[in-house]
């Protein structure tokens, strides 16, 4: 979810304080009475059954020739040597990246913008809010549908009825443009998320801080630049984590509006991990999975390294 | 998408601080229409798709396929939702979603309380100190990863069913519903329970009678995120249940969707019933729904 990094962020800060606190009040420690095991292990044991031991068994899987059912051998590593040079997976990739690093830099940037002024001194803030965070609550695939016609049908004939030319195509029919609707609806749909974390974030720069500034004569466009887009500097980190495990991710608005096509240009990894389920291709798909894991875990991880050699607190 | 051209930027910005002195703003009076109105107009990039699917569901098939879709129908024709409603099997739908969210929203509730009054409380231990870097490490896994082995172990369980999506949705919703209790339970001083204590009071008793009244604000918030989730999750029913007969509404709309490719007003029907339920709780919980969701952000 959207907001998970703010707390996270926050979580992080408290550790620090609520372990000082606990070994201060709590020593000598407490015994720890049964109860509280009880407490803990339904969460724990779901996670150990249904993430980990999956995870695992995937990963031993993705060792061998399994189809999905019947006889199986290990063949080493050769389902991830196939891996890198098959065209569909590359692809896949291809268009799974390019599409996440777009839709986050749209998303952050509408956000961005749509927070300032929703913060700003308007008429009908309320309402306005209201429909923003709108598109939050709709199912992906229903919109999609929805969006589906728009492109595919509206939009054409709207476009010939004012005598556009090059519009009057169905944008999802195009190999080279239906990546551009899939970025428009994820966009769509993302930024409520995104917007509600800037709020949060615009909320807690004090108030001084900007009447200093403008004791001193700084212009509001000085101001903004040297004071707003500084202190929520932090949160565009926040946001751009989030956005891009998420959009790598991406399937219900895909199923939606492109099915993967034309072709297979808006495949992406997830829609090929699960094409394993029927095309005798699990062990493969489970390699594909595994590389797909680590791959999120590098782009975190790289984020996460730019994020500390900028010097931005989370 | 949204355009604005920087000076309106740095005008929201700089008019964001509602309580600055009236010395300060004085040139900027006067200002708060201009922004209204951009924003307004950006805001019909949300409401014109929706728009547009509730003029569509109302036409007849013979408007639904004329000209670009965006005038008002006329007649109103009420009939494609009686035929969507029956094509799609849509009551059972709606029964089979409504029991895998109130499900998974329970079971979120629950278990992530549980465990993080547990971890809150015991976080001098070791194990409870783990058990937290590990439920929250479960966050950064995304679901296709574990997806082709996890619908193998739910069949093997016999739980390729909602009952099997509702668990999942449950564990998924697990590691950030656990962030933001254990982030609310840390603020509740501990005073608190140590006089209930003193009292005589359970760790069992404890829990309900104290701490989990003191959660209602954070269950509103967990219990929406959790709802949201799951009613509008396509990709784990689609791939978890066997049966298409026990779908939830956002599969069923998938499946039928060759069955509309004639009949435009009765698609539109369709999704609109499919998107009505949370948008009607979200137009009349707006307030509540809000608050709860910008606390997930602030906490």
């Amino acid at each position: 979810m959207a907001t998970t990094s703010t707390g996270a962020s926050r979580a992080r800060a408290d550790l620090g304080t609520a372990r000082t606190r606990g070994e201060r009040r709590r020593a000598p420690r407490r015994r720890v009475d049964r109860v509280s095991y009880l407490f803990l292990l339904p969460a724990v044991l779901l996670f150990t059954v249904f993430i980990t031991l999956p995870a695992l068994a995937g990963a031993v899987i993705s060792l061998t020739n399994y189809v999905g059912f019947g006889d199986w051998r290990f063949v080493g590593l050769a389902n991830y040597a196939v891996l890198f040079t098959d065209p569909n997976v590359l692809t896949s990739y291809g268009f799974t990246l390019g599409f996440s690093v777009v839709t986050v830099v749209l998303v952050n940037a509408v956000a961005l913008v749509l927070a300032l002024g929703l913060n700003a001194r308007i008429k009908l803030k309320t309402a306005l809010r209201g429909v923003f965070f709108l598109p939050m609550v709709v199912s992906g695939i229903v919109i999609a549908f929805v969006f589906n016609y728009l492109f595919s049908t509206s939009l054409p004939a709207l476009a010939t009825t004012l005598r556009l030319t090059g519009l009057q195509t169905s944008l999802l029919a195009d190999p080279d443009l239906a990546w551009i609707a899939v970025v428009l609806v994820t966009a769509w749909q993302a930024v409520p998320s995104a917007l509600i974390i800037y709020l949060a974030g615009l909320l807690a720069i004090p108030e001084d801080v900007y009447e200093a500034a403008a004791l001193d004569g700084a212009t509001a466009w000085r101001q903004f630049w040297a004071i707003t887009l500084p202190l929520v500097a932090g949160y565009v980190v926040i946001n751009t984590v989030l956005g891009f495990k998420n959009f790598l991710n991406a399937y219900d608005i895909i199923v939606g509006l492109t099915d993967g096509g034309p072709g297979t240009s808006t495949r992406s990894v997830a829609m090929t991990i699960f094409s394993g389920f029927t095309g005798g291709d699990y062990a493969y798909q489970m390699a594909n999975a595994v590389v797909f894991f680590v791959l999120t875990v590098v782009i975190s991880v790289l984020q996460l390294q730019i994020i500390r050699r900028r010097g931005v607190s989370l | 998408m949204v355009t604005a051209d920087p000076a309106s930027v740095a005008a929201a910005s700089r008019g964001a601080r509602p309580r600055r002195p009236v010395t300060l703003s004085g040139r900027r009076r006067g200002r708060g229409w201009g922004l209204t109105l951009l924003l307004l107009l950006a805001g019909l990039t949300v409401l014109v798709p929706l728009y547009f699917a509730v003029v569509m569901a109302f036409k007849t098939s013979a408007q639904a396929v004329a000209g670009t879709g965006f005038s008002l129908p006329s007649p109103l024709n009420w009939s494609s939702f009686v035929d969507a409603w029956t094509l799609t099997g849509f009551a059972r739908a709606l029964v089979v979603s409504a029991v895998v969210s109130a499900v998974s929203v329970l079971g979120v509730l629950l278990l992530a309380s549980w465990a993080s009054y547990a971890i809150v409380h015991n976080w001098g231990h070791r194990l409870f100190r783990w058990s937290y870097f590990y439920l929250l490490a479960a966050m950064f896994i995304p679901f296709p990863v574990v997806a082709l082995p996890q619908v193998k172990l739910t069949a093997a369980l016999g739980l390729a069913n909602p009952g099997g999506v509702a668990l999942l949705h449950v564990m998924f919703q697990l590691s950030f519903s656990v962030l933001l209790y254990s982030a609310f339970l840390r603020s509740i001083p501990d005073e608190l329970e140590e006089a209930a204590r003193m009292d005589g009071a359970s760790t069992w008793q404890l829990f309900w009678r104290i701490i989990l009244p003191l959660l209602a604000p954070m269950n509103a918030t967990v219990g929406i995120f959790a709802f949201l989730a799951s009613w509008n999750d396509y990709m784990m029913p689609s791939l978890i249940t066997a049966d298409q007969t026990l779908q939830t509404i956002p599969v069923v709309q998938e499946i039928f969707q060759s069955a509309f490719s004639t009949n435009y007003n009765v698609a539109f029907a369709s999704y609109l019933m499919a998107m009505a339920p949370t948008i009607v709780v979200y137009v009349f919980a707006q307030r509540w729904v809000l608050s709860g969701v910008t606390r997930g952000a602030i906490k």
